[in-house]
């Protein structure tokens, strides 16, 4: 008989790991910066007009779009930024 | 010794049991027994000199023992045959003997075996052959108290919950026949893996009994298809959350609720069900208020929203059968919705009439400027179901009726028209435009006897291929 009181965890018992942050850059002159737009209405507006600004400073912009900011950017999405840009700024909200 | 042999198991305080110990001691000195096995009282029966103590009920339990007395043929060691209750042409059959017990009479019932106690099985299949539990085990020390000390970890919607023993795991995995460790999916936010076993810890604490089983894995693997978009649903800032609508014979069988208060308290079934759902996507997914869930407002159906449709009769096609699946068979279909929008309508006696006004009260989902966006369900009350079964409209017709009249004029619907800001782009001005996306709106019966009142669920503003599809699934043992 089992004397000791004991429960089944119901989680996914995850370990969560920290991670080291990419450091900030100072600037972003001279670096190839990645347009997230993530479908949320009216936010290929933002993010376009953004790019624009950006270029108008001499920077590199490259546009992305997500499908739909409902699920996770696919990981063939991810794979194209990793890589070809050195940051992303991505607009969460509409 | 003769390569036959019998031996019985019995308990003290069985009268049964009592009933045939001269029958016991009789086959004794013919030779034939080789043991009895007594569950309570190693003394019992006195005048039988190889009485096993069985109080630790192990080979009552390798011997899946259900009633005492229970008389078992061996034949080399292998059991052949078994008798259950006192029967006395059965046991003079087993002993092959003409003369057995005559003065007794010729059959009494036996009484439950202690090893089939209420809880014991699986008490006794952890004892013997480990609970083959994969989780982890959380110990509760001896002064904590175990309903806070779940709270404490997180694992509460809020109210208190059935702790999840080892036992109640274990009795909860009989309500299905799938493996423990089989993985139904991944489940959001955090994506990892759920076992069956996680789904049946879930629905303990939830306070699911084990014949719900199927019903909630059905519901789980519903909400983790990529189309239903659980990820997305738990972390829009908007109200929504799963609502689960259960068909077919199950509904029944645990005896969900379609009637009276279909949405609200009081059905073991419905609140549970909903509940565990909910329960794996916090604790398996990590999907938590303030973390990924971003809800603005949420809504109540969060802590649970399941109920059954009402098929107390086949004059509307259920809506699983709708969806596709077959006559007879159980289904859930799960839907991201909001809460409760009743519609009143007393007056209306004619098909017509309670259309327009079903109409008129859909076109207010989500916003009145919008369509094409958020999807609903239309849950029709008897009385209101009356009415077209009056008239002899199927389901079929009052969809096809409803989508005539929720066609909107795009001028109404352009941004700032009205008066309100709200709206749709410039373009749809001159067009005609549906409210719902086609499959947009489903229709439900539920509700109580009384009341000629009917209720809308919105579903969430993001649907289709950029949010959720409602999705049905088979439900299997």
């Amino acid at each position: 008989m089992t004397t000791e009181r004991v429960l089944m965890d119901p989680t996914a018992e995850l370990n969560t790991s920290a991670r080291e942050r990419t450091p900030k850059p100072a600037q972003l002159t001279g670096l190839r910066v990645g347009i997230l737009d993530i479908s949320k209405p009216r936010g290929d507006l933002f993010m376009s007009h953004l790019a624009k600004r950006l270029r108008e400073r001499g920077m590199e912009a490259v546009e992305y779009v997500k499908p739909t900011f409902t699920r996770v950017a696919p990981p063939a999405l991810l794979a194209q930024m990793v890589g070809n840009v050195d940051v992303v700024i991505e607009g969460l909200a509409d | 010794m003769p390569q036959k042999q019998l031996i019985a198991v019995v308990k003290q305080s069985c009268q049964t049991c009592q009933l045939v110990e001269p029958v016991l001691l009789q086959l004794q000195q013919q030779g034939l027994l080789s043991a009895v096995y007594s569950q309570d009282d190693p003394d019992f029966p006195s005048d039988i000199t190889t009485v096993i103590d069985d109080s630790s009920l192990h080979q009552s339990w390798q011997r899946k023992i259900e009633i005492v007395p229970t008389l078992i043929q061996l034949h080399d060691g292998e059991e052949v045959a078994r008798s259950e209750g006192w029967d006395r042409a059965q046991w003079a059959q087993l002993a092959a003997m003409e003369e057995l017990g005559a003065e007794l009479p010729a059959s009494r019932p036996g009484c439950a075996s202690k090893s089939i106690d209420p809880g014991m099985e699986e008490k006794l299949d952890i004892r013997f052959a480990g609970d083959g539990l994969e989780a982890r085990r959380v110990p509760i020390g001896d002064g904590e108290d175990e309903m806070e000390a779940m709270f404490e970890r997180g694992w509460s919607d809020g109210l208190p919950l059935v702790p999840p023993t080892p036992e109640r795991v274990l009795r909860m995995l009989k309500g299905t026949s799938r493996a423990p460790h089989e993985i139904v999916g991944q489940v959001p936010p955090d994506l990892v893996s759920c076992t069956v076993e996680k789904v049946a810890v879930n629905a303990v604490m939830a306070g699911c009994k084990p014949e719900y089983m199927p019903v909630v894995l059905a519901a789980v693997e519903a909400v983790l298809e990529d189309k239903f978009c659980m990820h997305g649903m738990l972390a829009t800032t908007m109200f929504c959350g799963p609502i689960v609508i259960v068909n077919g014979p199950v509904t029944r069988a645990i005896n969900m609720n379609w009637g009276m208060n279909a949405f609200g308290q009081g059905n073991r079934a419905n609140a549970t069900i909903g509940r565990a759902l909910q329960l794996v996507i916090r604790n398996v997914g990590g999907g938590k208020p303030g973390g990924i869930d971003r809800s603005a407002l949420g809504n109540p159906g969060k802590y649970t929203f399941c109920f059954a449709e009402d098929e107390t009769d086949s004059f509307w096609t259920p809506l699983a059968q709708e969806r596709g699946i077959a006559a007879g068979s159980s289904a859930v279909t799960v839907f991201a919705g909001e809460g409760v929008q009743g519609i009143v309508d007393q007056k209306a006696r004619s098909p017509e009439a309670l259309t327009a006004s079903f109409a008129a009260s859909l076109l207010a989902v989500s916003n009145i400027k919008s369509a094409m966006g958020g999807d609903a369900i239309l849950v029709v009350s008897p009385e209101h179901v009356d009415v077209y079964r009056g008239a002899g409209w199927d389901k079929a017709r009052l969809h096809s009726e409803l989508a005539k009249r929720l066609l909107r004029d795009g001028e109404e619907l352009v941004a700032g028209a009205q008066g309100i800001d709200e709206g749709l782009p410039a373009w749809v001005a001159g067009k005609s435009i549906a409210k719902f996306k086609p499959g947009g709106l489903m229709i439900v019966r539920a509700g109580g006897n009384a009341g000629k009142f009917s209720a809308i669920l919105t579903g969430w503003g993001a649907s289709g291929d950029t949010g959720s599809t409602a999705v049905t699934r088979a439900i299997t043992e």
